[in-house]
């Protein structure tokens, strides 16, 4: 199998109180698509976080599915089409060709083209058309999203699936004082790591981040109060709200599809069940009956919950359908499968799964019921699908801490994103953005 | 109150009781893991210990204890940890305007949410013993951190063993 380790120092310069993520790739593919992405004319002057090209390299890198080939081999750097040489990227074997140009325009405006070319399924034809074009007019502080949007742009025309790097992490992390939980954060960063900012900051626990379905809101649980309690905050300006502050168990919050509902976990006849709680009147429905624990649910669509119980002894996932509270069961491989979650085309069932105390992330097919181990880690923990279901990013254990890593779909690409100081837990991949 | 008198103590007694407070968890092995069901039937063993005279004194020693430990995947209370969580018991009885947080834990192994769960039956055992010997609801709040606050720091069994645990915590004494 193809190893590779490239490390990616991507945000030397931030303040030292943010955790520098730097991230590895571990594993990729054999088959990774040989792409040219010529820095684009321009990017010299700008500075290096805002290098259009650069982030762009970066982001098709990080997919694990592309092999991106080094700026310094190549011998020609066109940024415009009547310069491009075909014949001199076919001898390199690059099967796509990605050229572009930054223009800055008064009022720290930028005009950014680029054009994609296709050297591949286009290889009798001496000069290709660009398969995708296209031009915008954007801020200056828009040029690293924007960046991740060609990134999304040029992924979906050469893998047919959406991309995701228009995206944010959130995620939990935890100091330690003298062998003793210190501080608890609840930070956002861009997928790229980039940019962590910190939304909440504790002395108690923080956990279960989830994002709203149109990525503006969070909602986590935070136990500052020495009870659980679950907040809705406004991911831009962290201005929260307390929706849940119920005796016992407040936890697991799951916004519905519209957004409009909060599925959650309470433990008012001290057993955990699952209840709804309709955000615009503050109606609670309880969904699971009995005395099992229930738990972790995700929502599969407007009428139908996964979630995690150990009404047959030990956990496992089961489904219930809302309009008549039916349930079955999903998982009958392994004595204990959890916190599951469902790609958006309904093909994969992602979840923690463990046999005798070792806990790896694992994908079941819902074709065919067949489940596929994806991790060999044995502490693995919070599955969270990217929105394009291609990548799952978790929490591990890697050198005694705990760590960020990704892993496809199909556990043939592998990331992972080693912190400086502390752990760093529970992530949670965000909906498309742009 | 009759309970000052725990004070006169000599500190060779205090020195013991230290060791009680500070007790290990007891090895995995020694702890035979239960099910959901037989964890509830655990507590009935509690009124075997009821019918216990209790002094105010000895209640201040054994009040000493206030973590629990639990072996891998149980709720069930060692027995020799009942008379303790009975003494918090007295105390409360007694003091009708104090108040405790029963916290349960669990190690790290698994998913987060699940052991809220089941940090939860840990604190409700406990909980439940204090009811038993009479305490008021709400004097107690049962409060699960399941694996979010370990006791100590560290990814393996030495650690995960005195992570799962019940803790109580007064709020108000």
């Amino acid at each position: 199998m193809l190893k590779r380790l490239i490390s990616l120092f991507l945000l030397c310069y931030l303040p030292a109180s943010f955790a520098y993520l730097e991230i590895e790739i571990t594993q990729g593919v054999d088959s990774a698509i040989p792409v040219a992405v010529v820095p684009f004319a321009g990017t010299e002057s700008l500075p290096k976080d805002l290098n259009v090209s650069d982030i762009i390299q970066n982001d098709l890198r990080r997919s694990g599915e592309f092999k991106i080939f080094s700026e310094k081999d190549m011998a020609q750097k066109p940024s415009d089409s009547n310069e491009v040489e075909f014949a001199y990227w076919r001898n390199l074997s690059q099967e796509a060709l990605v050229i572009g140009e930054v223009l800055p325009m008064a009022g720290n405006r930028y005009q950014v083209k680029f054009s994609l070319y296709d050297l591949f399924t286009q290889a009798g034809t001496a000069n290709p058309s660009p398969i995708l074009v296209r031009e915008f007019v954007i801020d200056a502080k828009q040029l690293r999203h924007l960046a991740h949007h060609i990134s999304d742009l040029i992924y979906e025309k050469l893998t047919g699936f959406p991309g995701a790097f228009s995206t944010r992490i959130a995620y939990v992390a935890l100091s330690w004082n003298n062998g003793k939980p210190g501080q608890y954060r609840l930070d956002v960063a861009d997928a790229d790591g980039f940019n962590p900012q910190t939304i909440l900051r504790s002395n108690e626990p923080i956990m279960s981040p989830t994002w709203s379905p149109d990525g503006k809101q969070l909602a986590y649980v935070s136990f500052e109060k020495h009870r659980a309690q679950i907040y809705i905050a406004d991911v831009a300006t962290g201005q929260r709200k307390l929706v849940s502050s119920a005796p016992g168990i407040n936890g697991a919050p799951a916004f519905s599809p519209d957004g409009r509902k909060l599925a959650l976990v309470l433990s008012h006849a001290n057993v955990p069940k699952i209840f709804i709680l309709d955000l615009s009147n503050d109606k609670l429905t309880q969904v699971t009956q009995g005395s099992s624990i229930d738990t972790e649910p995700f929502w599969l669509d407007a009428n139908h919950l996964i979630f995690t119980s150990n009404r047959s002894g030990q956990p496992q996932i089961y489904k219930v359908n809302l309009n008549n509270k039916k349930v079955d069961r999903m998982t009958f491989t392994g004595e204990y499968n959890a916190r599951a979650s469902v790609t958006p085309n309904g093909e994969y069932m992602v979840m923690i799964h463990g046999n005798k105390g070792r806990y790896h992330i694992a994908a079941q097919n819902l074709r065919n019921n067949h489940i596929l181990i994806l991790t060999q880690t044995s502490m693995d923990e919070s599955p969270s699908l990217a929105p394009n279901g291609r990548m799952i990013i978790y929490g591990t254990v890697n050198k005694n801490k705990r760590v960020l890593s990704a892993v496809s779909i199909d556990g043939r690409v592998k990331l992972l994103i080693p912190t400086q100081e502390g752990d760093v837990q529970e992530p949670a991949w965000s909906p498309k953005l742009m | 109150m009759k309970l000052n008198t725990w004070v006169k103590l000599t500190t060779l007694a205090i020195a013991a009781v230290a060791m009680v407070g500070c007790s290990k968890p007891k090895d995995d092995e020694n702890n035979v893991s239960v099910d959901d069901e037989s964890s509830i039937s655990g507590a009935g063993s509690y009124s075997s210990f009821t019918g216990g005279e209790m002094t105010a004194e000895e209640a201040e020693t054994l009040r000493q204890q206030r973590v629990f430990y639990f072996a891998y995947d149980s709720s069930t209370l060692p027995p020799e940890d009942l008379r303790a969580i009975e003494a918090h018991a007295y105390y409360l009885v007694h003091h009708p305007n104090a108040r405790v947080r029963v916290e349960g834990h669990t190690d790290s192994r698994g998913s987060r949410e699940y052991n809220i769960a089941l940090g939860e039956r840990r604190a409700q055992a406990v909980a439940r013993v204090l009811y038993l010997a009479g305490v008021e609801n709400h004097q107690v709040a049962v409060v699960s951190y399941g694996a979010e606050k370990p006791a100590v720091q560290g990814m393996n069994e030495e650690a995960w063993r005195y992570n799962r645990r019940a803790e109580i915590v007064y709020e108000a004494e």
